[in-house]
């Protein structure tokens, strides 16, 4: 698997840490427990696209936003987390 | 027919051409009193549970593909009860006791071998630690006894011990009573033993959707037609996402994640035991063709894929050698994947609901083949009864929530390190 980080190119799986699930979002400090447990232990774990955290422990550490589908491994674009992809 | 010696010689004598089947290759019927989802080795023991224990015969384990060719045929063989949490601990070792009876009670040969399972360690504060938990297992009546070096040393002769071994060896635990058994053997003979009861085993019939009254699920939508059950048991391992989606869960405290298993070539014997290296992640062990299996860490990342990449396949090599010089020039003979159910807390799930009909059994992690038996019986207890085992209680759905996880080694909700 290789995947395109926008600061270093086209690097290998073995450059990168799995972070998880970049589809959930935290909730705030004071949010009801219910929330936090949500956000901490569900996951949608879809059969296909999925979009999840990746980061570039060997290269720029930068934590990226990858777009991959988990059935195939086609990865369909990379971006920094916290922007939009 | 029951197999015996006098079975065995007779077909012996005649090719091995005369064997029967071993269960029925069932029609779906339009309704049962019970549906089990998954024909792995816990829809299985699940459903010769229900039947045995609870007197519900008129029930179908519904499989995708055949039986034996989830991660039930697929897994490294490895059966031990050495954990420290007792809520884990009680349930594997009730599992243990049903290996321990396995061949004699489904008739049929598993190759349960209790060959012993070695935990090395390469410090002193690994050698702690495994103190504590030995010492938590024995409080739980399960057998673990301290190894030192030259223990370890004399058990496994082609092991380095030597000081300039990449991570030198200090000494390991052992549980004796753990081991392996003949994987395939397992889904075979429960099969078998389950049609014996009455059960219909229906192969190549996927699900496709479940079918409702009300909020109640009452049956299964599949490719063989739909099928009408009160009660629908799903215990579908890495895909149990997917098909709880079809009843409306959209979000479970679960990721799919591959895990790879390898074969090398025949050797003579050389590991007696199964052997778990302590400075990395890799378990070894030899089977009675002489092929070594092994496997190490899952690949990481959300995988439906049956098959794994090329870092792990390397890393898991290069522990094999560090621990064992002698095999540096080995060629694999075969390697595969399986999709699994990795929970959030790294224990299983076994629980009613979440919806009314439904019956929850997943969340079983790289170590849920040792749990076949126990959870097949736990699960067929609490779909009966409409309640768990006590030596399910722990394990229900809602303890995320509620924040009582199972958390073995305090690792937190991050399923690729469980
Ligand atoms: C490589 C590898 C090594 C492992 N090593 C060990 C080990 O050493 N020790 C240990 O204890 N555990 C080990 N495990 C884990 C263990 O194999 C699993 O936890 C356990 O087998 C899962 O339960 P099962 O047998 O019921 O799963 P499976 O055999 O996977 O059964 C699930 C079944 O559900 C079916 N299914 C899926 N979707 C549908 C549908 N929509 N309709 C109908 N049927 C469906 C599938 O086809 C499958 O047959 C290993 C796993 C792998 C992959
Ligand atoms: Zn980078």
């Amino acid at each position: 698997m290789l995947i395109p980080c926008p600061h270093c190119g086209l690097r290998d799986l073995a450059e990168f840490t799995y972070v998880g699930d970049a589809t959930r979002n935290r909730p705030i400090l004071d949010a009801p427990e219910g929330d936090w447990a949500d956000y901490l232990y569900l996951r949608t774990n879809p059969m296909g696209r999925h979009a999840e955290h990746w980061q570039h422990t060997a290269g720029c550490r930068s934590v990226l936003t990858v777009r991959r589908d988990t059935v195939t491994h086609e990865i369909f674009g990379a971006t920094m987390a916290g922007t939009q992809a | 027919m029951r197999h015996s010696v006098f079975s065995l010689v007779a077909n012996a004598l005649t090719g091995n051409a005369r064997w029967p089947r071993q269960w029925r290759a069932a029609t779906p019927k339009p309704a049962y009193d019970a549906i089990v989802v998954g024909g792995g080795g816990h829809g299985l023991t699940t459903a010769y549970y229900l039947a045995k224990e609870h007197g519900l015969t008129n029930i179908a384990v519904v499989e995708k593909g055949w039986i034996g060719g989830g991660n039930v045929g697929r897994n490294t063989t490895i059966i031990r009860s050495n954990y420290m949490l007792p809520e884990n601990s009680r349930f594997y070792e009730l599992g243990m006791k049903l290996w321990e009876e396995m061949s004699q009670e489904l008739n049929y040969n598993v190759m349960f071998s209790q060959r012993g399972v070695i935990n090395l360690a390469h410090t002193s504060a690994q050698m702690d630690a495994f103190a504590r938990r030995g010492n938590a297992m024995r409080l739980e009546g399960i057998d673990a006894e301290l190894m030192t070096r030259e223990e370890v040393a004399a058990r496994l002769p082609g092991l380095d011990v030597s000081d300039r071994a990449r991570f030198p060896i200090v000494g390991g635990m052992i549980q004796p009573r753990a081991g392996t058994a003949r994987h395939d053997a397992v889904a075979w003979g429960y099969a078998r033993a389950a049609d014996k009861l009455g059960v219909d085993i229906l192969e190549n019939c996927g699900v496709t959707g479940f079918i409702r009254d009300g909020d109640r699920i009452v049956g299964v939508e599949t490719t063989r037609g739909a099928i009408r059950a009160p009660k629908v048991g799903v215990a579908v391992a890495g895909h149990t996402s997917e098909l709880m989606r079809l009843a409306g869960l959209d979000r479970l405290p679960i990721e799919s994640h591959v895990l790879q298993a390898f074969v090398s070539e025949p050797l003579k014997p050389l590991i007696d035991t199964v052997v778990t290296f302590g400075a990395g992640h890799l378990y070894i062990s030899q089977s009675d063709k002489g092929g070594l299996v092994f496997g190490g860490d899952i690949d990481g990342y959300n995988s439906y894929a049956q098959r794994g990449n090329m870092p792990v396949i390397r890393h898991v090599a290069a522990e094999a050698v560090s621990m064992f010089p002698n095999l540096a020039r080995l060629r694999l003979l075969r390697h595969w994947g399986g999709v699994m159910d990795m929970s959030m807390d790294g224990s299983p799930i076994i629980d009613v609901g979440p919806v009314p009909g439904l019956y929850l059994n997943a969340g079983w992690c790289y170590g849920g083949f040792k749990a076949t038996p126990a959870s097949g019986f736990c699960f067929a207890h609490t779909i009966a009864r409409d309640e768990p085992h006590a030596l399910n209680a722990a394990f229900r759905l809602d303890r995320f929530a509620a924040g009582r996880t199972l958390d073995e080694k305090g690792i937190g909700p991050s399923p690729q390190l469980h």
